[in-house]
C-alpha cells in the first residue's frame, strides 16, 4: 500500500501526489512508470513518474480523468492509501550526454518530461521544453519544469500564454528557423505524439515517444501493450515505453487503444449513476 | 488379493450445460464413501512403484492404506510429509503421466486415483482443521529471499520458515499464486484453496512482498547485498508469451492466453463491470494450441458465453499436451477439436476486430527434434474458420528480467536458467532458482519438487557458511 503524502489539483481533472514509495523511488530512472490499482475491484493502470525522490522515499504521480480509474484516482485523498503501486517498471529513457535535447509534453506528459529534463541538464544536455495546453490555466507544472530547462516554452490553443496553437507547430517552426536539436522527446497523447513524430520526421532529428498502450501487468507477462515498430511486435511495458518515433506504428496504435471503448463507456456511465 | 473394482469410482462433477453459466468449480470430489471405496481398489503392493511416478515421491501406498481405513488425519499427515500443496496437486497433477501412470492395477483395471484420494484427503483436512500448525523450530537469523510465488516460490519458502528461517516471498504482481492464481481458472482450481494455503503460510511466518518486482524494484545483488539476505531462491516461472508472427495478430481481439487468463482469473474480469477490468465476450472463439492453458482458455471462452468455440491444434490428439481429465471436460462442455489445423493469418474487419482467421490443414511427416511427427502444411487446403475472438496458446518462455539484471547468472539458448538439477544451485553463489524459469514451461508438481530441493540445498549452504564463519 502507498501513503498519499500529499494531493494537488492542477486542472480540475488534472491532479498531483507525493506517495510514499520508498523502493520504487530508490531504483527510479526518467522515463519509467509505475501499475497502480486502487482497491480490491480495481484496474491495473500505468502512470509516468513525474518526479522521485530516494531520500525522502517519494515518487510523484499526475493523473488525468479519462475514464473510470483515472476518475477514482483523482478522487484520493491525502492520507489515503494506493492499494497497489509497482514499480519502477519500463527501461529508462536512452539519454545522451552531449547536444541539445527538445521536450514535448501535453497532458500529464508535461510532467512526465520532467525527469528526463533534470537528468539530461545534469549531464551537460541543453533543454528546451515545449509544454501544451488548451488555456493558460490548464498549462500545468511550470514551477516544477521551467528550473530543469534552459528554454521554456508554453503552448496554448487560444494564445492565452505564449505560443498560439499546438506544440508540433512550433516544434516545426523552430526546426524551419534551424533550431539545433540533436534529440526530442514527447510525452502526451497519441495525436500529439504521431504530430511531433512527422513533424520532425524530415529533419532527422531522432525523436522518442512514450507510448500508452493497453497494459495489464506491465511485467511482459501478458502481451496487452503490444505495439508495432519498424514492423516488429514489441511489448511496450518491458521494451518500452520509449521508441524511436520514425518506425511506429500509429495507425495500430490508436485502434488498439480503442479496444474497450464500449467497456470504459459503461463503466464511467454506472459510476456516474452511483452503481 | 481383494477383488479390484475394474473401474475408478466415478467423480461427482457439475453437468456440463449447466457448467456453461457457472464458474463454480466443475469436478466436485468425493464423498467418504467414495473415498474409502476408491482407497479400497489399492492392492498396496509390495513394491509401489506409484511412487516412482511422483515427482515429489508422495508415500501413496501407506496415505491410500489410511484413507482405506478411514484414518483421514493420518493421510493427510503422510502426505504433508512430501507435499505442502496437496489440494492444489490432486487436483491440476496430469496424473496419467505421473503416479498414476505407473500404478499396477493399470492395464487389466483403471488405476488408483490417487490424485483424487489426495485432492479428499487434503479437503478432508481442510474442512475439518485438522494438523493446525507446524511444530516450534528453532529460529535461525538468517534471511532468505524467494522470488515469485509460484508453487516452486510457495514450497521452498515453507521448507525454509519450518527449518526457522526468515523467509520473505517477492512477488511482481499484486496477489500470491502464480499461475495458480491468473492462469489456472476457478472452474478447475478455486481460489479461495490458494488463499488458505498462503494463508497457512503466512501463519508459519513467511512474509509476503508483493507488487516487488525483482530485476526492477531490487535487484539479486541488492537482496544478497544491502538487503542482508543470505540466500535467494528465483522461482519466476515461464511467463513471456509465444506469438506467432502472422499477419493480423495485434488485431483487437487476438489474446495470448496469458492476458486472457489473467483478465478472467487474476481481475475477475467476467464479474466486469463489477470488476473493472473488462474482457472481450466472444460469439464464436478459437483457441490456438491444446495443452493445458488451450483447455482453460476455450473453457473460459464457453464460460463467457461464445456459441461456438474451437481449439485448433496443428497436431493431433496424440499429440496434444493437455491433461486427460481437462480435455474431455472440455469437449463435454462443447468445445470442437480442429486437429491438423494451423492458423496462417488473421483477418480483421474495418474496426481492427478480429473476425476471422485463414487456416491451413496439415499432415503428419516425418519425426522432428522433439521425436513427434512434424506437422506439414497441406498445399491448397487453405480455409477461413469466422472467429471474433482467438486466444494464442502456444506456450511461453522464461521471462528474461532476472537475467538480465543478475551479473553472472548463466542461462542457456532457451533463457532458462541453468541449475545442477539435484540442488537447484545456479552459476551465481548464493542464488538457486526452480520451476518453470529453470525447465521451460511444465507442471505445478515438478516446480514443487525443484523448490524443495533448493531449500534442502540453501539449508545446507547457509549452515555451512555459518559453521565455516564461526
Ligand atoms: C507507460 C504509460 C504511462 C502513462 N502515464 C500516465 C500518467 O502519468 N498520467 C495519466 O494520467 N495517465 C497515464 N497513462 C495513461 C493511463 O494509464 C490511462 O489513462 C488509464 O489507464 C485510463 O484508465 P481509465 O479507466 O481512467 O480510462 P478508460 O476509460 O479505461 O480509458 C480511457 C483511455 O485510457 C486508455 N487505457 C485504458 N485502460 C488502460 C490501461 N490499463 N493501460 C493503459 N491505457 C489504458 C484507453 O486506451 C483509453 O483511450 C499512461 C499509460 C502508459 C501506458
Ligand atoms: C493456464 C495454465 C494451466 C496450467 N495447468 C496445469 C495443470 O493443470 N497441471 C499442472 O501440473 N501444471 C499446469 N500448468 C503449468 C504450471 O502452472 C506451471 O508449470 C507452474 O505454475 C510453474 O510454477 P513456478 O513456481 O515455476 O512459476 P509460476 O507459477 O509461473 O510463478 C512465478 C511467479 O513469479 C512471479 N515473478 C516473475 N518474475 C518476477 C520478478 N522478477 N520478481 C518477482 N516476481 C516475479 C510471477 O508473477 C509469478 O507469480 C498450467 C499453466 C498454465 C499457464
Ligand atoms: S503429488 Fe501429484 S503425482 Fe504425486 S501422488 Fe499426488 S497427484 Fe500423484
Ligand atoms: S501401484 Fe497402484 S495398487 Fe499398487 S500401491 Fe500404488 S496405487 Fe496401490
Ligand atoms: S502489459 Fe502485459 S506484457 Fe506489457
Amino acid at each position: 500500500m502507498a501513503t498519499i503524502l500529499e494531493r494537488r489539483e492542477l486542472t480540475p481533472v488534472t491532479k498531483l501526489f507525493v506517495v510514499r514509495a520508498p523502493l520504487v523511488a530508490r531504483n527510479a530512472r526518467p522515463g519509467q512508470f509505475v501499475i497502480v490499482r486502487v482497491d480490491e475491484h480495481g484496474e491495473r493502470v500505468p502512470i509516468s513518474l513525474t518526479d522521485f525522490d530516494p531520500e525522502a522515499g517519494t515518487v510523484t504521480l499526475v493523473v488525468q480523468e479519462v475514464g473510470k480509474t483515472s476518475g477514482l484516482i483523482c478522487r484520493l485523498e491525502e492520507g489515503e492509501e494506493m492499494l497497489d503501486l509497482a514499480g519502477p517498471l519500463g527501461q529508462p529513457a536512452p539519454l545522451p550526454d552531449t547536444g541539445h535535447a527538445v521536450l514535448v509534453g501535453g497532458g500529464f506528459g508535461a510532467g512526465a518530461v520532467h525527469p528526463i529534463a533534470r537528468e539530461l541538464r545534469r549531464r551537460g544536455v541543453r533543454v528546451t521544453s515545449i509544454v501544451g495546453a488548451r488555456t493558460a490555466e490548464l498549462l500545468i507544472l511550470r514551477e516544477l519544469l521551467e528550473p530543469e530547462s534552459d528554454e521554456y516554452l508554453p503552448c496554448t490553443d487560444d494564445g492565452s500564454l505564449g505560443f498560439k496553437g499546438f506544440t508540433a507547430q512550433l516544434l516545426g517552426q523552430m526546426l524551419d528557423e534551424g533550431a539545433g536539436f540533436t534529440v526530442c522527446y514527447a510525452i502526451g497523447p497519441m495525436a500529439m505524439m504521431r504530430a511531433v513524430a512527422e513533424t520532425t520526421r524530415p529533419y532527422r532529428v531522432k525523436t522518442l515517444v512514450s507510448l500508452d498502450p493497453i497494459m495489464l501487468d506491465g511485467t511482459g507477462m501478458c502481451g496487452a501493450c503490444r505495439v508495432s515498430i519498424g514492423g516488429e511486435t514489441k511489448f511496450a511495458c518491458v521494451d518500452g515505453p520509449f521508441f524511436e518515433a520514425h518506425a511506429v506504428d500509429f495507425d495500430q496504435a490508436v485502434v488498439r487503444s480503442k479496444m474497450y471503448v464500449d467497456e470504459e463507456r459503461l463503466a464511467v456511465e454506472l459510476a456516474a449513476a452511483g452503481r | 488379493m481383494p477383488i479390484v473394482y475394474p473401474t475408478k469410482i466415478e467423480m461427482p462433477a457439475l453437468d456440463p450445460v449447466e457448467r456453461r453459466e457457472t464458474w463454480d468449480e466443475v469436478a466436485v470430489g468425493y464423498t467418504v464413501e467414495r473415498a474409502l471405496a476408491e482407497a479400497r481398489r489399492c492392492v498396496q503392493c509390495q513394491d509401489p512403484v506409484c511412487e516412482q511416478g511422483c515427482p515429489v515421491g508422495v508415500p501413496i501406498r501407506a496415505f491410500v492404506r489410511r484413507v482405506a481405513l478411514g484414518d483421514f488425519e493420518g493421510a493427510a499427515a503422510l502426505i504433508r510429509t512430501k507435499n505442502v500443496l496437496p489440494a492444489i496437486c490432486g487436483r491440476v497433477c496430469p496424473v496419467e503421466h505421473q503416479c498414476e501412470a505407473r500404478c499396477s492395477v493399470r492395464g487389466r483395471f483403471d488405476p488408483v486415483g490417487v490424485g483424487r484420494l489426495e485432492r479428499f484427503v487434503a479437503d478432508w483436512e481442510r474442512a475439518n482443521r485438522a494438523n493446525g500448525g507446524a511444530p516450534a523450530v528453532a529460529p535461525r537469523p538468517e534471511k532468505i529471499a524467494i522470488v515469485g510465488s509460484g508453487p516452486a516460490g510457495l514450497t521452498a519458502a515453507s521448507d525454509l520458515v519450518q527449518l526457522g528461517y526468515q523467509v520473505t516471498v517477492y512477488e511482481a504482481l499484486h496477489a500470491i499464486g502464480g499461475v495458480l492464481r491468473y492462469g489456472i481458472p476457478e472452474f478447475r482450481l478455486p481460489k479461495a484453496i490458494v488463499d488458505e494455503d498462503v494463508e497457512r503460510l503466512r501463519a508459519l511466518g513467511v512474509d509476503f512482498e508483493t507488487n516487488v518486482i525483482i530485476g526492477k524494484t531490487v535487484t539479486i545483488d541488492e537482496l544478497l547485498g544491502d538487503l542482508g539476505y543470505a540466500a535467494v531462491f528465483v522461482g519466476t516461472g515461464a511467463g513471456s508469451p509465444k506469438f506467432m508472427n502472422v499477419p493480423g495478430e495485434n488485431l483487437k481481439g487476438v489474446y495470448s492466453a496469458n492476458e486472457y487468463l489473467t483478465r478472467v482469473n487474476l481481475m475477475r474480469a467476467y464479474s466486469f463491470p463489477e470488476y473493472d477490468t473488462p474482457v472481450k465476450r466472444p460469439t464464436r472463439a478459437a483457441v490456438i494450441g491444446a495443452g493445458d492453458t488451450a483447455m482453460d482458455a476455450a473453457r473460459v471462452s464457453i464460460r463467457l458465453g461464445a456459441k461456438e468455440t474451437h481449439v485448433v491444434y496443428r497436431r493431433t490428439q496424440a499429440e496434444m499436451g493437455a491433461r486427460a481429465e481437462d480435455f474431455k471436460r472440455c469437449g463435454e462442455e462443447g468445445a470442437i477439436f480442429d486437429w491438423l489445423t494451423a492458423p496462417v493469418r488473421f483477418l480483421g474487419d474495418d474496426n481492427g476486430c478480429v473476425r476471422a482467421m485463414e487456416c491451413i490443414r496439415m499432415e503428419l511427416g516425418e519425426p522432428d527434434e522433439s521425436g513427434r511427427r512434424r506437422p506439414v502444411p497441406v498445399e491448397g487446403s487453405e480455409f477461413t474458420m469466422e472467429a471474433n475472438l482467438v486466444v494464442i496458446a502456444l506456450g511461453t518462455n522464461p521471462n528474461p528480467l532476472i537475467p538480465l539484471t543478475t551479473e553472472g547468472l548463466e542461462t542457456n539458448a532457451h533463457g532458462c536458467v541453468v541449475v545442477d538439477p539435484e540442488t537447484g544451485r545456479t552459476s551465481r553463489e548464493g542464488v538457486y532458482a526452480g520451476g518453470d524459469i529453470a525447465t521451460g514451461a511444465a507442471t505445478v508438481i515438478l516446480a514443487m519438487g525443484a523448490g524443495r530441493r533448493a531449500a534442502t540445498a540453501i539449508d545446507e549452504y547457509v549452515r555451512s557458511r555459518a559453521a565455516a564463519a564461526a
